[in-house]
């Protein structure tokens, strides 16, 4: 892998107070994925199955003016087809979904428009036959006509008055007094601290700088997919890949204009999500597809539908200010941001506005966003939305700045960082964080002390993320033998089965391998939020303990039974019921109990419902090291370390794939990614040969230090951490390219035709 | 009293521009209902979408939190994440 220093560590109090939590064990869902044994969303069969396809629009921003399905339906063997005329019109109230605010009445027209196209794939109708050929058939004979409109298709030409509008009626929110027209402008959002004047005037220098980013995709590996079925009496079951069954279930029968009673959501094992499977696509069409056609529907979007219809993230601009005192402490910041939230309201730039310029102790800020909306799918939730750009922005700054003050960029970091007690820009103060930790062990790992070549540069950049809590279920069942099943209400997308399985089996005291964990479906555990925001090892996890605490009460109530004694004078010590300050009863383990419950009051199991509060932040620090060839602009990655204050790395492993994981996509985003359109506004590169993911052999190893600083909020002191690795790698590559080449750039990606012009730019 | 800081749109919309005000409150659904005695119409705002920092804590979906005399109160926009 071409790596000179491998460093994988966990830097702690080095005292583990715990039995099972730090441990490696196999993953319960390891050898099913491995095999090709798991089932995905594409993998399901059943009976009388038919097959469904969404006829999409070809152009950017068209009037529908008529469709006409005749000619399909006349074809043999299609047994339905469905336009937006098969849906409810829904109101404008709003949801929170995934970490991105959309209203139903926004998501219905996404899922299948009604009066207009916005984008090149919006899905205009969709067909289901007998086979995928026929529907692929009959998908091209229904006949739309369209009034083919400008597209807008950057921020910039979105915000200029002269543009088309997407939406009649835009009214920009957050602008006092309201505007009187409308515009492609959904909001303007504006956080600020302290005097901004008064600290710009304090500065000894400052710095300016603008950048500039383009859309680019999740990059999930499993097309979304899914099955739907309908009873005769109108009982729905869904089958999909998705980040939440419940959230499935809830935006199927809001979509539908069904009951949540009505639909069961099944989780298929998921392909990849990073927030872009927080929404449904294909689920309520295959739902009405089904419907009409009294069949079981099955839908699996191709390559070219993932990238041109379900959710990137935003592309957009920025522009940071910030003024310093000549020995590094920073008296101001000014940010501003630009976010194409796609063809409907709502990109993550509020949440940028809130994250840029969070690791650092600034009494004197502003951050402004602007929230825009372009002829591109609307934009979804990924890894930390809205953050990675804003810290792009903001740790490119801090970079221009550390070189005008002479200093080094990680000294003005640590002058700077934000502590327990620093006050964030959207508020409050930060109870115990890590983020000095994470500089603290940048500046004592091998990599920030090597020596670099010719031609070769290092970067370094931070970034934050808030972590979440929010409702969670989990029940915790005895077997007969005193082996355990956990059961929760999350897909496990990173690991999570492990976590719970090491949870459950710290609270009782035995080994992991005894315990099963399972992800149930709607109709068999109580309601959870989706699997996002770093929250389901910290929120999940909390209700697994408690419902392993339940289960540990009733193990010493039973064992206190079978003693005859008073329950308080029984303790759980070690996975066995002890006597306590007495030898007269031989401990009991919790087979032991297991095999009696019968006779001591029956079965065994606990339960937890929580509304998990109490999440702790997490803060990173990642170097880059680059090599730049001066004759090709082709950069590539020398070195690259994540560090991150985690909390408690419950399942390590798990917790180093998720910084190895983030590091990666964000050195894509850097480096490769991004979404080419025609001047019509068509997507160009829509297959993984034109969008380019990095691959292993692109990358080198990359190293990860777990600083466990843990968090007061949780019994074992867990962080979420799957959000934080993505934010700070657009910076530390753009700093490391910069200094190899010994100019700034500026605008992501790197690509190597643009670097190359920078480097052959004179100035 | 606890010492509440209000987001800048609710607070140009419903306060006067005033983000910083003073209130008697045992938990965040007492809180609530002062802040909309005082300034009609900010309860729905700020029920809407929004987390409530107290003490640097922060509370998702918050209604029977406690709130001390001398807390610190903050409104920020729900978060979820990805």
């Amino acid at each position: 892998m071409g790596n000179e220093e491998k460093q994988s560590k966990i830097l702690g109090d080095g005292k583990s107070k715990y039995r099972v939590i730090g441990t490696r064990p196999v993953r319960p869902d390891g050898v099913d994925k491995v095999t090709g044994r798991a089932n995905f969303g594409a993998d399901l069969q059943i009976a009388d199955m038919i097959f469904g396809r969404v006829v999409r629009s070809p152009h950017a921003h068209a009037k529908i003016k008529s469709i006409n399905v005749k000619k399909a339906l006349a074809l043999p063997g299609v047994k339905a087809v469905i336009t937006a005329a098969d849906f409810p019109e829904l109101d404008k109230s709003d949801i929170a979904a995934g970490e991105v605010t959309v209203s139903f009445h926004d998501m219905s027209l996404n899922v299948i428009a009604r009066k207009k196209a916005l984008y090149d794939g919006h899905a205009i109708a969709a067909v289901a036959a007998t086979s995928p050929e026929i529907a692929a058939r009959a998908a091209e004979l229904i006949e739309v006509e369209y009034q083919v409109l400008k597209p807008v298709m950057t921020w910039k030409q979105a915000m200029d008055p002269k543009s088309p509008l997407l939406h009649d009626g835009m009214i920009t929110k957050g602008v006092k007094p309201p505007p009187e027209k409308p515009s492609n402008v959904n909001a303007r959002h504006e956080f600020a601290l302290g005097d901004l004047a008064a600290g710009f005037a304090e500065a000894d220098v400052i710095v300016e700088h603008e950048f500039s980013t383009e859309t680019v995709h999740q990059g999930y590996i499993e097309p979304h997919a899914c099955v739907a079925s309908m009873s005769a009496d109108g009982m729905a079951t869904v089958w999909s890949s998705s980040q939440g069954q419940f959230m499935v279930r809830a935006q199927v029968a809001k979509l539908c204009g069904m009951d949540i009673s009505k639909i069961k959501a099944i989780p298929a094992e998921i392909g990849g999500g990073f927030g872009g499977k927080t929404l449904v696509y294909l689920e309520p069409l295959a739902v009405a597809l089904a419907k009409k056609s009294g069949r079981p529907v099955k839908m699996v979007m191709t390559r070219d539908e993932v990238f041109r219809a379900t959710g990137p993230t935003s592309g957009g601009h920025g522009r940071c200010k910030i003024g310093a005192k000549k020995d590094g402490t920073i008296t101001a910041a000014d940010l501003e941001l630009e976010y194409e939230a796609g063809a409907f309201a709502g990109s993550p730039v509020m949440l940028g506005c809130m994250t840029g310029t969070t690791p650092y102790d600034i009494k004197n800020m502003r951050a402004v966003g602007y929230d825009v909306v372009v002829n591109r799918p609307k934009a979804a939730a990924y890894r930390a939305p809205g953050a990675p750009v804003a810290a792009f922005v903001v740790e490119s700054t801090m970079d221009i700045l550390a070189d005008k003050l002479g200093m080094c960029p990680l000294e003005l970091r640590l002058k700077n960082a934000a502590k327990e007690g620093t006050k964030a820009p959207y508020g409050p103060k930060f109870l115990r964080i890590g983020y000095e930790e994470t500089l603290l062990a940048a500046k004592n790992s091998k990599q920030w002390n090597t020596p670099l070549g010719p031609n070769q540069g290092r970067g370094i950049a931070s970034g934050f993320w808030f972590n979440i809590g929010g409702n969670s279920s989990a029940s915790v069942a005895l077997n007969e033998d005193g082996t355990v099943i956990v059961v929760t209400g999350n897909p496990d997308i990173g690991g999570s089965r492990a976590s719970m399985a090491i949870m459950t089996a710290e609270v009782l005291g035995i080994e992991v391998s005894r315990v099963k964990p399972l992800v149930a479906d709607t109709e068999s555990v109580p309601y959870s939020d989706l699997t996002g925001g770093s929250r389901v090892t910290f929120a999940t996890g909390k209700a697994v303990i408690e419902a392993a605490q339940d289960v540990v009460k009733q193990l010493r109530q039973r064992a206190a039974k079978v003693w005859e004694i008073d329950p308080d004078q029984v303790e759980w010590k070690d996975g066995m019921a002890v006597a306590i300050e007495t030898d007269k009863y031989k401990p009991l383990s919790i087979a032991d109990i297991a095999k009696v419950a019968g006779k001591t009051g029956g079965p065994i199991s606990g339960k937890a419902n929580i509304n998990a509060q109490g999440a702790g932040p997490g803060f990173g620090t990642h170097i880059c090291d680059v090599e730049v060839d001066p004759e090709t602009g082709f950069v590539k990655v020398l070195r690259y370390l994540a560090i991150q204050d985690v909390g408690t790395a419950i399942h390590p492993s798990y917790v180093e794939g998720q910084l190895q994981g983030g590091a990666v996509q964000g050195i894509g985003w850097a480096l490769n990614e991004e979404y080419v359109y025609s001047k019509e506004g068509n997507l160009l590169n829509t297959g993984f040969l034109d969008y380019r993911v990095p691959v292993a052999s692109d990358m080198p190893m990359i190293d990860t230090i777990l600083v466990e600083v843990p968090n007061p909020g949780h019994p074992y002191g867990v962080r979420g951490v799957g959000e934080v690795p993505i934010v700070p790698p657009l910076a530390a590559v753009a700093n490391a390219v910069s200094h190899a080449i010994g100019k700034r750039v500026s605008a992501l990606p790197i690509s190597p035709p643009k670097l190359l012009a920078i480097i052959q730019s004179k100035g | 009293m606890a010492k509440v800081v209000l987001p800048l749109d609710a607070a140009r919309t419903f306060a006067n521009g005033v983000t910083h005000v003073e209130i008697e409150a045992s938990d965040v659904r007492s809180l609530l209902r002062a802040l909309d005695l005082r300034f009609p119409g900010i309860g729905q705002r700020l029920r809407t979408g929004t987390a409530i920092a107290v003490d640097g804590e922060i509370f998702q979906d918050p209604y029977l939190e406690l709130v001390k005399p001398n807390s610190e109160v903050y409104f920020l926009p729900a978060i979820e994440g990805g």
